[in-house]
């Protein structure tokens, strides 16, 4: 009777140091709750703080997806702002639309490149609850890392397409047009975080909107398009006729669109109460998105 | 024992129908009770989820008033029917849902299996899906790490590991994400009928896993499977689902005892069942015409032709009798039903002893276990509700007709029914 009882006692030794390895990475004791009503108010950060690598892992998955199986790859980046910036020089350069001054593709560029970021982000967390159902339907991990990695992901493209424009700067430098970008460069990363999380709290709204009535979805890619043009990237602030410029500021996008051109020409409009309105307006809609996003989440799977 | 999860009064409502410019009222309806802080109009009409019945409102409670408490360690099996509301509980205990009304409270991570492969990207190999597979479960990057080895090892496919998986046949796709949530390091397992699919040797080793994690690693497992034999293997204690509420819990064979009480072993039934009106005397399948033996012992050949034959007595004149059965799978789900007044105009039959015949022709059903349940119905009270006189049996194909491409090999040819209904095949 002694010897077996030695074996099992032996056994759980082992047992528990390996227990005590994996342990390092789980809590064991976490504690946990489903409840039928929620606090509106809990943003549910830690959660997904905890899932950071899962972040990463869909950001790295959805840029590798992207270039397989293409010859050109991440070449895909540029076309696209390319032929826009070329379009809009044909065309706005007929019309004679002014450019406060700055060579004509370069003042689209800076437009195009700020925009583009911040719509993508838009439409793409717009669509997140639909593009991920069968994932939410299986699985549950805080929700706000999908669109969370959707930002991130979409900063690799707007990296690219910021290269190509500082690219264009220097170029333009070089034929001796008068560039002079300034201290306010410094609010750059500023600037970068403003339009993700514009991008983001507004996608987010509106995603948990139409999880249950699909009909603003309809909407969204015909606003965005609306909206640039009332944004800046076309007509510079400076060039709206002054019955209109109210309309144009409260776009919270003008400001920073402006900003990001003001910085790196020198040429366009800047002044911190934009800047301050722009970043208020931002928090707000980020904060509210979280709440709004966090509610419908838990539901969202029974009526996609 | 510590308790591992306490559910008290989960209940979730469903909407019926489609979502559209009707419901929209509705909504506003409800969101107006609430800002007056009343109950929901829609939710106090709500009734039990049968799904046989029409109900009168477009809510419907999947699941009401659940109360359970499971013990660490413990591995139960959650069974009932389709439909009972086994995949609703199991998605509020894994988060993708959120209860309607109650809370469950618990202790310990939780790994819930309701598919395997969420999240896998055709496009991205083996490896970079092990890790995105991983971290959707909840595991952190170095854990899997760690782990990697051991997870190609389980899944058995190191050759491919760096190939994308859209180029893996479905059986090693399936056993690749298996193994990811097998490695899952958690107290609490939760697994649908993932195990439906994947080979039968596969099948085994995923079981012998899931055993190993609630015997051996004393960790808790929540079990939904309507394969009676794993369930009975795996679990000591079950719930048993009946239209959306709990009909028992406790002990595992208890349970399937009663779960399976209504279904018979036999092929042939005597004795008395009734009342005053109708006294069932017989009920029977067998072969007719010539009899094929399979290899099988208590399997019957699809080659054969089946009659079916009740033997009755009437002891009042009755209008409007129904007599007919289904022939449902294994775990109940009816796939044929046959009643005797289908194609002609009997409708009242006298006083007296009769023999009701059925037959069903060879090759119309695939291999299979079946059972046959009988609906014998009077005007006056809806059914006699007799279980005595359920049958069951088993059929086997002896060669390859009807079972040219058979259903254990492929999921997809799994089909139950198969007739013979080819006509020809002609060049032109």
């Amino acid at each position: 009777m002694q010897l077996p009882t030695q074996a099992i006692v032996e056994n759980k030794a082992i047992n528990t140091s390996e227990d005590a390895e994996s342990s390092n990475f789980v809590d064991h004791q976490h504690e946990w709750e489903i409840n039928a009503e929620h606090t509106l108010f809990d943003l549910k950060l830690r959660d997904t703080w905890e899932y950071r690598d899962l972040l990463w892992l869909l950001v790295r998955r959805d840029f590798v997806s992207f270039y397989k199986q293409t010859i050109l790859g991440p070449i895909w980046f540029f076309i696209q702002p390319l032929f826009t910036t070329l379009i809009y020089t044909f065309i706005f350069g007929m019309a004679g639309i002014g450019t406060d001054g700055i060579p004509r593709p370069l003042f689209y560029m800076a437009g195009v490149t700020a925009w583009n970021y911040f719509a993508d982000c838009l439409t793409k967390t717009s669509t997140v609850f639909r593009d991920n159902a069968n994932i939410f339907g299986k699985v549950y991990f805080p929700r706000l890392i999908m669109p969370l990695s959707i930002v991130i992901s979409n900063l690799v493209r707007f990296g690219v397409q910021f290269l190509l424009f500082i690219g264009m700067m220097l170029y333009f430098m070089l034929q001796g047009a008068t560039i002079q970008p300034n201290v306010y460069i410094l609010l750059f990363p500023v600037l970068l975080l403003l339009m993700a999380a514009l991008g983001l709290g507004s996608g987010m709204v509106v995603s948990a909107l139409t999880t249950k009535y699909r009909d603003l979805a309809f909407l969204i890619t015909f606003g965005v398009q609306l909206l640039m043009y009332a944004s800046g990237v076309i007509i510079p602030l400076s060039a709206t006729p002054e019955k209109y410029r109210w309309l144009i500021r409260a776009n919270p996008m003008t400001t920073i669109i402006e900003t990001f051109r003001y910085s790196f020409t020198g040429q366009g409009t800047f002044t911190w109460e934009a800047f301050a309105y722009t970043t208020v307006f931002t928090l707000i809609t980020l904060i509210s998105g979280i709440i709004i996003f966090n509610k419908v989440e838990k539901t969202f799977v029974d009526t996609v | 024992m510590p308790v591992a999860i306490k559910a008290e009064n989960i209940s979730k409502a469903y909407q019926l129908g489609e979502i559209g410019t009707g419901t929209i009222s509705q909504d506003l309806e409800r969101w107006f009770a609430r800002i007056r802080g009343k109950e929901d109009p829609f939710l106090r009409i709500g009734e039990t989820n049968d799904r046989t019945t029409k109900g009168n409102s477009d809510i419907v409670w999947s699941l009401k008033d659940i109360n359970f408490e499971i013990e660490q360690g413990d591995a139960v099996g959650i069974i009932g029917r389709n439909g009972a509301g086994k995949s609703t509980l199991l998605k509020i205990l894994s988060r993708v849902t959120s209860p309607t009304t109650g809370r469950i409270t618990g202790k310990g991570r939780i790994a819930s299996l309701l598919e395997v492969g969420t999240g896998f990207h055709p496009e991205l190999t083996g490896r970079e899906n092990i890790y995105l597979n991983g971290a959707i479960l909840g595991m952190r990057k170095r854990e899997i790490a760690y782990k990697f080895d051991e997870i190609v090892d389980f899944a058995g496919i190191e050759r491919y590991i760096d190939t994308p998986v859209k180029r893996y046949s479905s059986g090693m796709y399936v056993r690749l994400a298996f193994a990811v949530a097998a490695y899952l390091d958690s107290e609490i397992l939760i697994v649908d009928e993932v195990l439906a699919v994947g080979d039968a040797e596969f099948q085994k080793k995923c079981l012998g896993k899931m055993g190993e994690v609630s015997k051996g690693e004393g960790k808790t497992v929540l079990f939904v499977s309507h394969n009676i034999a794993a369930v009975r293997k795996l679990c000591s204690k079950g719930i048993y689902l009946v239209n959306g509420e709990i009909d028992l819990s406790g002990n595992i064979e208890n349970i399937l005892n009663k779960y399976t009480s209504k279904f018979s072993s036999n092929t042939s039934w005597q004795g008395m069942d009734g009342n005053t009106e109708i006294v069932i005397y017989e009920s029977i399948i067998r072969p007719i015409t010539d009899i094929h033996h399979t290899d099988i012992e208590e399997y019957w050949a699809t080659s054969n032709d089946y009659e079916i034959i009740v033997k009755f007595e009437i002891k009042e004149v009755i209008r409007e009798i129904g007599i007919g059965f289904n022939i449902c799978t294994e775990i109940g789900d009816p796939i044929v039903r046959c009643f005797f007044n289908d194609f002609n105009d009997i409708q009242t039959l006298n006083v007296g002893t009769y023999l009701c015949k059925f037959i069903i022709p060879k090759y119309n059903l695939a291999n299979g276990k079946y059972n046959l349940i009988f609906d014998i119905s009077l005007p006056s009270i809806n059914k006699i509700n007799s279980e005595k006189i359920n049958l069951a049996f088993q059929l086997y194909s002896k060669d390859t007709k009807g079972n040219r491409y058979n259903a254990e090999s492929v999921a997809t040819f799994n089909s139950i029914v198969r007739p013979n209904w080819f006509e020809d095949v002609i060049a032109v």
